[in-house]
């Protein structure tokens, strides 16, 4: 655990953007979040990280609604972001998606060009009024998923037929591109080479300025790297939640120091 | 990790030559062999059946596309067609067959005595039957239509009756005239005779195409023409109806209906209705349609609307498994970027979905062209000698529909139709190859699209 830069940077504000007390999340019988409390704070990047099935992708496709979609799935609890329950009645799910951002776990670029991945989300959102403007919205979300130098002379070919890395950046720059307030990565950086995801966890930097970022990862390093504060799941259960540099050096449960060092997993 | 070293050690194993061959690996290498034999014979026998079917099919069907003709020159005499001189339309249109038979008969004698007089034997009402019982018909709508060109002598071009026509096909010979009432020697001899003064040829028979159906007695006057416009009509009701109710109904069920007994009574039901046989749907159509709603009999809506009520199954059930394979972190990664469920469905997943959805509609229109029980309940297999209307008004019109247009022709006495019947198939078949080929086009193009 040496070669863990944990960088100390100061959170700037203390606003909260998430609030979620006692969430609950069965998958059918499965009882797969249990009675998960926890405040996450603007201008933040707040790293989860647990073994493989304690149900991070789960808890965080809670906070833009996407386990709707799956039928069995039933969320209970309060989860409000400023201040208002996204699951309450009136919240349309499309338009909280909206101010939520996604990466998914495994890239999923549209089975269309490259340019018209990017522009999809600024279209049916009407961000932009001119091809001019779009054409510049394109270049921004692609520079700042650090795939713009390669992919800028052919914008027109498929999304589909990149790399897995380079369509995982892609689904990077699509995300942004909307200009979520809050950003979900679900393992952004798993299929990555040590450059992209260098240049990744820079865009991810740049993004807390603007917006939160949480960050699903099993690299303890990366969770050290690019994030101020950490969860730490297991078994659905959330252990321990802090900041990143008391998670790493000074754990409170012995499970969380289990993990971390190597021990469970 | 310490449970690894407490598994029993794997057997050893004897180093082996990869040159050689074991006994196992030979054994798998023949069973897949054999497969491979089982498979490739499967397919051989397969390609057999088609080629024995469509070659029987072409050799009995393609003589249809064929015609004899006879050409000669008829008076039109003043006297038998316009009595009173003055051209009158009102007068032409009271002129009946009566009236322009004599002149047929004339121009016959005339080409007997001129070709016929070494035949023995030959009569004239021997050298008249040679000629359809269609020609006065033709004849009077000229004189009809050119009432100016009554008093001068005009060439015409009559079709061979039938079985003269059979004997160019290879369907009549001097043998098989002996024995036939119909046709005799004699008259096969004036055939050749005229063959050789230029008078007869077998030529392309576009008249098959667009003819109307013909009577018991002269089958080389029928043609497909009312069956296929029939049967086109149909399709654009099918089309019209199946496709978009269809599409429409497979995306709600797959994409916005809620998972419960309700929507799992019609899932089980759709896949019911997909096994029941057409005829029942013709006793539906035949009661609700004809019966309840006194729509026309025989008439192309009908029809297009029972096949509708037979495709749509069809059709939901493909359009659904195109719907479903489309993979669902497409609708993620649209849902995720804040797309309605609507967007969704319509900017990703029907686009995807559009080959599939296309080939399951063509296949479901190419059943609905073929099929003929349920027509035949609902008054198709009427005879029907007058075009439909262009639609919409056509729709009401009675009409037939090309299989059932075989069907009818088979049941026929006459061989004649039996030929004819055979060409219909062939029609029939050249129509459902232009639809899957189509169905082809189409999902290359939406393919390339996406
Ligand atoms: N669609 C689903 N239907 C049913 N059960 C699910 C579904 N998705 C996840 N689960 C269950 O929920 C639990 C948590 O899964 P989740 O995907 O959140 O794990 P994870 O922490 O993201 O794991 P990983 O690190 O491997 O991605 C697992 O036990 C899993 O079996
Ligand atoms: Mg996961």
């Amino acid at each position: 655990m040496n070669d863990m830069r944990i960088v100390e940077r100061d959170v700037d504000t203390q606003a909260i953007k998430f609030d979620c007390e006692n969430v609950q999340v069965y998958y059918g019988d499965n009882h797969a979040i249990k009675d998960v409390n926890v405040r996450i704070e603007s201008n933040t990047v707040t790293a989860f990280i647990g073994p493989s099935g304690c149900g991070k992708s789960t808890f965080l496709r809670c906070l833009n609604r996407m386990n709707d979609t799956i039928d069995i799935c039933r969320v209970e609890g309060k989860l409000s972001l400023d201040g208002e329950n996204i699951y309450d009645r009136k919240v349309d799910p499309v338009q909280l998606r909206a101010k939520v951002g996604m990466v998914f776990q495994k890239p999923n670029p549209f089975p269309k060009s490259i340019y018209d991945n990017i522009a999809y989300g600024p279209r049916i959102h009407g961000l932009v009024d001119s091809k001019a403007d779009l054409d510049m919205v394109v270049e921004r979300s692609l520079r700042r998923g650090a795939i713009w130098d390669e992919v800028k002379d052919r914008l027109h070919a498929p999304g589909t037929g990149l790399s897995g890395g380079q369509q995982q950046r892609l689904c990077i720059a699509r995300a942004v591109a909307t200009e979520p307030e809050v950003l979900l990565m679900d393992e952004p950086c798993s299929a990555l080479d040590p450059i992209a995801t260098a240049q990744v966890e820079e865009l991810i930097e740049e993004l807390r300025t603007n917006f939160s970022v949480i960050i699903v990862t099993h690299s303890m390093q990366q969770a050290a790297r690019v994030s101020q504060r950490t969860a730490f799941f297991h078994l659905g259960e959330l252990v321990e939640f802090g900041k990143t540099g008391d998670i790493f050096t000074n754990p409170k449960d012995p499970r969380t120091e289990s993990y971390i060092t190597g021990r469970i997993g | 990790m310490t449970d690894v070293t407490a598994a029993p050690a794997s057997p050893a194993r004897k180093t082996t030559s990869l040159y050689e061959v074991s006994a196992r690996t030979r054994r798998r290498n023949a069973a897949e062999k054999r497969f491979r034999f089982y498979g490739l014979s499967a397919v051989l026998l397969g390609l057999m059946a088609l080629i024995v079917l469509l070659s029987s099919i072409l050799s009995q069907g393609m003589p249809a596309f064929r015609q004899t003709y006879v050409v000669m020159d008829v008076e039109l005499r003043a006297d038998k067609l316009d009595k009173n001189g003055n051209r009158d339309p009102a007068d032409m249109a009271k002129l009946t067959t009566f009236a322009v038979a004599p002149l047929i008969k004339q121009a016959t004698q005339t080409v007997a005595t001129e070709l016929g007089s070494d035949i023995e034997g030959l009569t004239d009402k021997m050298v008249g039957a040679m000629i359809s019982k269609e020609a006065p018909g033709q004849l009077l709508r000229f004189v009809r239509a050119n009432p100016e060109l009554i008093g001068t002598t005009q060439s015409f071009e009559f079709l061979a009756n039938g079985r003269i026509d059979g004997y160019f096909k290879g369907r009549v010979t001097h043998e098989s005239a002996e024995m036939d009432n119909n046709i005799s020697v004699q008259q096969l001899d004036l055939a050749d005779a005229m063959v050789a003064e230029g008078m007869m040829e077998t030529r392309f028979n576009w008249a098959f195409l667009t003819a109307p159906d013909a009577s018991d007695q002269r089958p080389e006057a029928a043609g497909l023409g009312v069956a296929i416009l029939g049967s086109l009509y149909m399709m654009m009701v099918v089309l019209c109806l199946a496709l978009p109710i269809g599409v429409a109904s497979s995306i709600y069920l797959e994409e916005f209906a809620p998972q419960n007994w309700l929507t799992d009574i019609i899932e089980v039901n759709i896949s019911n209705l997909a096994a029941v046989p057409s005829i029942v749907f013709g006793i539906l159509g035949l009661a609700i349609f004809i019966n309840f709603a006194h729509l026309p009999q025989s008439a192309p809506i009908v029809g297009g609307l029972v096949l509708t009520l037979m495709t749509l199954p069809t059709i939901i059930i493909s359009t659904r498994a195109a719907l479903k394979s489309v993979p669902p972190s497409i609708a993620d990664a649209a849902l995720g970027l804040g797309a309605s469920k609507m967007q969704t469905v319509f900017h990703h997943i029907l686009p995807l979905a559009m080959p599939g959805i296309l080939t399951g509609a063509i296949i479901g229109l190419a059943q609905a062209l073929g099929e003929t029980a349920p027509l035949l309940l609902i008054g198709m297999v009427a005879f029907v000698r007058e075009y439909p209307a262009a639609p919409p008004e056509g729709l009401f019109d009675p009409a037939t529909a090309l299989p059932v247009q075989v069907y009818n022709w088979t049941q026929r006495s006459d061989p004649a139709f039996f030929e004819r019947a055979s060409g219909a198939i062939i029609v029939l078949l050249v129509f459902l190859v232009l639809m899957n080929t189509l169905a082809i086009i189409l999902r290359r193009r939406f393919e390339r699209r996406w």
